[in-house]
């Protein structure tokens, strides 16, 4: 009895104190959710946007504004005339086509052939996961021992035209010639199968059987369950390893680098050739011009596929 | 039709073993050649790295032969790298405490970011999502030199926080882990609302271990993108004592080769002990997205 009436005591006397900042917390967190959401956010994204503010943001401010001045001595404000330079510049002309040939090609094959190696991996095969360790390893051998190894297999006297030769095929200087692409597409896809290939695997282990047991019941062809069910329910995936594959297309280059060095065949002069020569020669206003032309390609691309995405993956995510 | 079938499949597994062992054979060439003498391996390649070093312009008419098996096992390359030279066990070492910070604070700092990118949704934040997207796609060349500007003003320049700073804020991991915390059921985190659990509770004990497999996978592929870096402390880090080894091995030259194999399966050892420890988790990471899919 005594106790409860304490209790009550204690309350009526500490209210004068509680309802001011009660109300004032009542008001915060009920009638204004959104605003307590965004606090907790930002306290869970702080730092990340912090760090991504001063290493990866600001960075990109400087180029922008390297991007329309004269010069770092002479910051005049020029606005479009570097971009015109550095279009008309004919280095930039070849890197970008370059670079662009390349994409083109390597990454689409590099989510095709991943998928294909997917499914051949689904299949009864023995043997399975120490197939699936051998694709991965390269990822783990080091770029300077790859660059070895492909330096003898590609040479003028190297294995491939040893090889090619009891074919009666004559020796091609791989590395120096129009095939050179060929050789850099390889080695890309060497490196970036493997990991492409698991992703696949895990996303065709995630559909439902019951779907595919439906299909074979009714006696859907192996392409039509391929098309009409697989290819849906990757669509996802399927954006997700071309941004994979579009990340690694452009570290392609220190193997190049490594390959060939700062001024490779004109068939290999990619987009960080021009930008790594540029900025070796002081040449910041094309390094940045280059750079922020490439980031609004990029910034389309991904857009692209990201509508693309939307357009074709919805039906399955509802 | 039976037969056929086996038919099928046995051109199946070896179409896939031939293309694993090929994908598997440079791996398998850098280890044997590691222990080949530098006189064989001159008798080797010597054609091909003369020319590469440019001491010949002719070519000369010997064929390469790319060797699995060394004539003669030596492990005079290993010696000369662990034993005789402490240069290089102090690269490795420079390796390791470079790429160990930056795959811990990177794995860190992205799964509080990814566990805010998951939880809150909203036009503004799919728009911070999408400009992380960006950045994660920028080539570094884009960015290198003005990062080599920002860290010069901050001080850190020719420090190892030069590195380890950009590389425990990069986007990757953050796209990755959003992905991966996106298949978590809404209503888990809901009940954990219910029950009265913090944030930050509901990050650690609820987030967290659902998604433990995807950190591990995520931690690999950090770990092998940094392990192998060049580009980043040649610039941010010219100090030659401080470089990781992966910036000396590429610089290696062409008399030097065996060594580089030895150095580079020296350098494959951690890779190679994360593969063998963590491939389920890698492949388990990815796989287990999809299954909780909402």
């Amino acid at each position: 009895m005594s106790m409860s009436r304490d209790k009550k005591l204690r309350v009526k006397k500490e209210k004068p104190l509680c309802p001011p900042g009660r109300k004032v917390r009542r008001a915060w967190d009920v009638s204004n959710e959104r605003v307590r959401d965004m606090l907790h956010s930002m306290a869970f994204m702080g730092p990340s946007l912090l760090g991504v503010s001063v290493f990866f943001i600001v960075p990109f401010l400087v180029v922008v504004y390297y991007s329309v001045i004269r010069s770092p001595i002479n910051p005049e404000f020029v606005f479009l005339d570097n971009f015109i330079a550095v279009l008309k510049n004919s280095s930039f002309q070849t890197a970008a086509k370059n670079t662009a040939t390349f994409s083109i090609v390597a990454v689409p094959l590099a989510v095709v052939l991943s998928l294909g190696l997917a499914l051949m991996l689904e299949c009864r095969i023995p043997g399975k996961s120490w197939l699936r360790t051998f694709f991965l390893s390269p990822m783990m051998v080091p770029v300077a021992s790859v660059v070895l190894i492909w330096q003898v297999v590609f040479h003028y006297n190297g294995t491939l035209n040893a090889v090619l030769s009891t074919f009666g095929v004559s020796p091609v200087d791989w590395l120096n010639s129009p095939y050179c692409q060929i050789v850099i597409i390889v080695l890309f896809l060497w490196k970036n199968l493997g990991y492409n290939m698991i992703l696949f695997m895990a996303a065709l282990n995630n559909i439902p059987k019951e779907l595919l047991e439906v299909a074979d019941v009714e006696g859907a062809s192996p392409a039509h369950k391929f098309f009409n069910i697989k290819l849906r329910y990757l669509s996802p995936t399927v954006l997700f390893v071309t941004i994979l594959s579009i990340i690694s297309s452009f570290k392609v280059f220190r193997e190049i680098y490594l390959l060939t060095g700062n001024y490779p065949y004109m068939g290999l002069y990619m987009m960080q050739h021009f930008m790594n020569n540029t900025f070796q020669n002081f040449d910041y206003q094309k390094m940045s011009s280059a750079a922020v032309l490439m980031a609004l390609v990029m910034v389309v691309l991904i857009i692209l596929l990201f509508k693309a995405e939307d357009a074709f993956g919805k039906d399955v995510e509802g | 039709m039976k037969k056929n079938h086996y038919v099928g499949r046995g051109i199946l597994t070896l179409v896939a073993v031939f293309f694993a062992f090929a994908f598997l054979m440079p791996t398998v060439l850098t280890i044997t050649n590691s222990f080949m003498t530098q006189s064989e391996i001159s008798a080797n390649y010597g054609t091909v790295f003369s020319n590469a070093a440019g001491n010949t312009n002719t070519y000369i008419s010997d064929t390469v032969n790319l060797k699995f098996i060394p004539d003669k096992v030596s492990l005079s390359q290993y010696i000369t790298v662990l034993i005789k030279s402490p240069d290089y066990l102090l690269k490795f070492w420079n390796s390791v405490i470079l790429v160990v910070p930056i795959v811990l604070l990177q794995v860190g700092v992205a799964s509080i970011t990814a566990y805010s990118f998951t939880r809150w949704r909203g036009k503004f934040r799919s728009f911070l999502f999408f400009f992380y997207v960006i950045l994660m796609l920028m080539p570094y060349q884009v960015t290198l030199v003005p990062n080599y500007l920002v860290s010069d003003w901050l001080g850190i320049l020719n420090t190892r926080w030069a590195i380890i700073f950009p590389g425990m804020f990069a986007p990757f991991s953050v796209f990755l882990l959003t992905k991966f915390m996106r298949r978590i059921p809404a209503s888990l985190i809901e009940a954990a609302k219910l029950d009265g659990s913090s944030e930050w509770q509901i990050f650690k004990d609820i987030c967290l271990p659902q998604c433990r497999s995807a950190l591990y996978s995520i931690a690999i592929l950090v770990f092998i993108d940094y392990w192998n870096m060049v580009e980043q402390p040649l610039i941010l880090l010219p100090d030659a004592t401080k470089q990781p080894l992966s910036v000396y091995l590429s610089t290696i030259n062409a008399n030097e080769v065996g060594l580089a194999f030895a150095i580079a399966t020296i350098y494959m050892v951690p890779c190679l002990l994360l593969f063998l420890h963590g491939e389920d988790y890698l492949v388990e990471g990815i796989a287990h997205q999809g299954s909780v899919k909402g």
